[in-house]
């Protein structure tokens, strides 16, 4: 099966249960154990919340609109995350060491364990961040 | 998200209802922080939260650390299987008071 759906939302914490009823609109679709699609809407849940807490950091209002496109090719699905936020710097993204506990730091973990890949990617001249989360499912 | 408290002696429950994410965890903090910081036992129960991203395990770490401050703790209670599994993907099952 193949599917290619794409949603944008105002960049906001307003927006992410809106987020999170698009994905679990698009894996319906998709004959899929529901406790993996759980997982991947959790993925996407917090990869957007990343834009709002971290490209969009010190910024309390935006109408900045985000973008998240979920593709499937055959058993392959990736999905796309477009921001015009501030520039992220993959090389300073890490989550927090697991057994200090403290508030905060957990959702890249939780996209890591989830997801097989997670890149940013610069091919896109309109957006400033694209990130692209892959899984073979 | 929605929420209940009721009190019984030294223990407040406060009872969580919905979906706990990023946008409402200052209002979940709110709830749950000053009783905790009041010295009382907090139970949260949390049968009706369907789900809770990283933002809502940072309010259950928050409230058990302030907890542990003030001498007192927050047990967890009658957590749903889909937010157990969010908890256990962080270890946190081991330091959490889970009932």
């Amino acid at each position: 099966m193949n599917i290619e759906e794409s949603k944008d939302f105002l960049v906001s914490t307003a927006s992410l249960k809106e987020v999170r009823t698009f994905s679990r609109e698009v894996f319906e679709k998709i004959n899929l154990p529901q406790d993996q699609k759980d997982e991947l809407v959790l993925a996407i849940a917090e990869a957007a919340q990343n834009i709002v807490k971290h490209a969009y950091k010190d910024i309390a209002e935006t109408s900045d609109r985000m973008e998240i496109k979920i593709s499937l090719k055959n058993s392959d699905l990736e999905i796309g995350f477009f921001d015009k936020g501030k520039a992220v710097i993959p090389e300073n993204i890490q989550h927090r060491k697991l057994d200090d506990i403290k508030p905060g730091g957990l959702g890249t973990f939780f996209i890591k364990q989830i997801m097989d890949a997670a890149v940013f990617k610069k091919d896109q001249k309109e957006w400033v961040n694209h990130l692209v989360l892959t899984k073979k499912i | 998200m929605t929420y209940k408290v009721t009190e019984e002696g030294n223990v407040s429950t406060v009872f969580l209802n919905g979906e706990i994410d990023m946008d409402v965890t200052e209002k979940a903090k709110e709830v749950i922080l000053p009783i905790v910081e009041s010295g009382k036992e907090v139970h949260l129960n949390l049968k009706d939260v369907s789900y809770m991203d990283s933002s809502g395990i940072s309010v259950l770490i928050e409230s058990h650390q302030k907890a542990l401050e003030h001498n007192t703790k927050v047990i967890v209670k009658e957590v749903s299987k889909s937010v157990l599994k969010v908890i256990m993907m962080a270890k946190l099952e081991q330091i959490l008071n889970l009932e």
